[in-house]
């Protein structure tokens, strides 16, 4: 049976894993390649790695990352962040990226997820939704890019259901709302996309505990869950979360926790 | 100190060969990458990885000239591991696209049925069907990394060695003689997936797969070892 998948995320800046509440405030949590060994090494099931220096040179540092990344943890990665053309995505998957994360690139240019997909396939293209709830008295949810810097006229469930059309793979599901305030992951808006398409859906944004994990998946209907500065900071560990997903009924992959 | 055997990982603008590069070499492989038939010269062991359709892959590789040589390669008994579309390409054709593969494994290349998701990505369980040196040291239970939407359905059974279900069950491994193949990714399965590319080593610097290719006609020769 298929595991539900437990992926920590790297949010890096200048070379450095950093994190911040609702995309700002950030605070550096250490080297890239390190976290990703200990991660790889304590059960997780994949490593999403996310640029998010807004300086045009990060892009070299960002390749010579991934790269030293991909040496050290033999597990999935999907690195997101500046990458706005088939060759941006080329370059990412020949420094040892498994997958590419579109985001900002694929709203202004949908045909790019199109693009991108037929060149590597679309198991290779994620596409990364930010979304914010509506305050104003309409239901649902908007679409947000620039790193939560700019809100588009994009509602999250229609855009999710055109990138799936478009090529997508698989969908990262980010509640701005939520993001690093661990008050709980928004399982409606991850259920109100998880309905909709036939690819696995990402839940990030709000982790707080193994509780909200379970409910990510049985309430938001997510195959995989994100989470970032609970890991970093050792508030939970990876195994612990499996066991408690485990304990809920969930198929996860459990590995013996190597020697630290 | 021994030579290490070297293994030639086809580049057919297919997927990233990056981490099987990297898995390979940490367990002991030389690896050298071949994109034309010369690139094959010397090596112990073709591996053919790939993600995607079958038809733009043969496209590919019939560009490259590689197509008979892999054929030539594999009937000659010499040892092969497909990864991914790497072994789906060893089936009769795939119903993705139509298109027609190599034919080594009889059977075809079909779409999952019934799955709750697709792509199927993410860990799964592999169910052996028999013993195997290439699962050697490795958990009956334990899980490896899929990313794919189409898999194999063999006709031939005694191909099959292992089997994976989402939402119905397929072939998530096969061994044939000098041939291996995997549905997975053991070069991102973490200690286990590198654990079987170590196999895979073994079985090859030790001449094992080799061997026991072609039957009868290769006897003599690991006898004469």
């Amino acid at each position: 049976m298929l595991r539900r998948r437990v992926i920590p995320c790297l949010d890096v800046a200048n070379g450095r894993v950093v994190k911040g509440t609702r995309f700002v405030d950030l605070v550096d949590e250490g080297d890239p390649p390190e976290l990703a060994e200990r991660y790889a090494a304590e059960g997780a099931d994949e490593l999403v790695f996310l640029d998010i220096s807004a300086a045009p040179e990060g892009r070299g540092t960002l390749l010579d990352i991934v790269e030293r990344t991909a040496r050290r943890a033999f597990i999935p990665l999907t690195v997101g962040g500046g990458v706005r053309s088939v060759d941006d995505m080329r370059d990412v998957l020949r420094a040892g990226a498994d997958k590419v994360s579109l985001n900002t690139a694929a709203v202004a240019d949908p045909e790019l997820i199109r693009a991108c997909a037929g060149r590597f396939g679309r198991q290779a293209v994620v596409v990364a939704i930010d979304a914010r709830r509506l305050t104003t008295d309409k239901a649902g949810w908007e679409v947000v890019v620039k790193g939560g810097r700019e809100a588009t006229e994009l509602e999250a469930v229609a855009w999710a259901e055109r990138a799936v059309a478009l090529g997508a793979g698989e969908l990262l599901v980010t509640s701005m709302d939520r993001d690093g305030t661990r008050s709980g992951f928004d399982t409606e808006l991850l259920r109100a996309i998880a309905d909709r398409v036939e690819v696995p859906v990402i839940a990030s944004g709000g982790a707080a505990g193994p509780a909200d994990f379970v409910a990510a998946v049985r309430e938001g209907q997510a195959d995989a869950v994100l989470a970032a500065s609970i890991f970093h900071r050792r508030i939970h560990s990876i195994g612990a979360v499996k066991q408690a997903m485990a304990a809920a009924g969930l198929p996860v992959r459990l590995v013996p926790e190597a020697a630290a | 100190m021994t030579r290490l055997p070297r293994f030639a990982v086809v580049d057919y603008g297919a997927g990233n060969l990056v981490s099987i590069d990297q898995a390979l070499s940490r367990v002991g492989a030389d690896v050298v990458v071949a994109r034309d038939p010369a690139g094959l010269t010397g090596a112990a062991a073709l591996v053919v990885p790939g993600v995607g359709a079958a038809a733009p892959a043969m496209d590919r590789l019939r560009a490259a000239g590689l197509v008979e040589p892999i054929r030539n390669w594999i009937a000659a008994g010499r040892p092969y591991l497909g990864i991914c579309l790497g072994l789906q390409l060893l089936f009769d054709g795939s119903d993705e696209d139509g298109a027609e593969t190599l034919g080594v494994v009889p059977g075809r290349t079909t779409r999952l049925v019934d799955a709750p998701t697709l792509p199927h990505i993410g860990w799964n369980q592999v169910e052996r069907t028999r013993d195997h040196d290439l699962f050697d040291g490795i958990a009956p239970d334990a899980d490896f990394y899929f990313v794919h939407s189409y898999a194999g359905a063999a006709q031939d059974e005694a191909a099959v060695l292992a089997r994976t279900t989402h939402g119905s069950s397929f072939v998530s491994a096969v061994a044939r003689d000098n041939v291996l193949g995997v549905q997975f990714h053991p070069e991102r399965s973490g200690a286990d997936g590198l654990r079987l590319l170590a196999n895979v080593v073994e079985l090859v610097g030790s001449g094992a797969l080799a061997a026991s290719a072609a039957g009868s006609a290769a006897a003599p020769v690991s006898a004469a070892r």
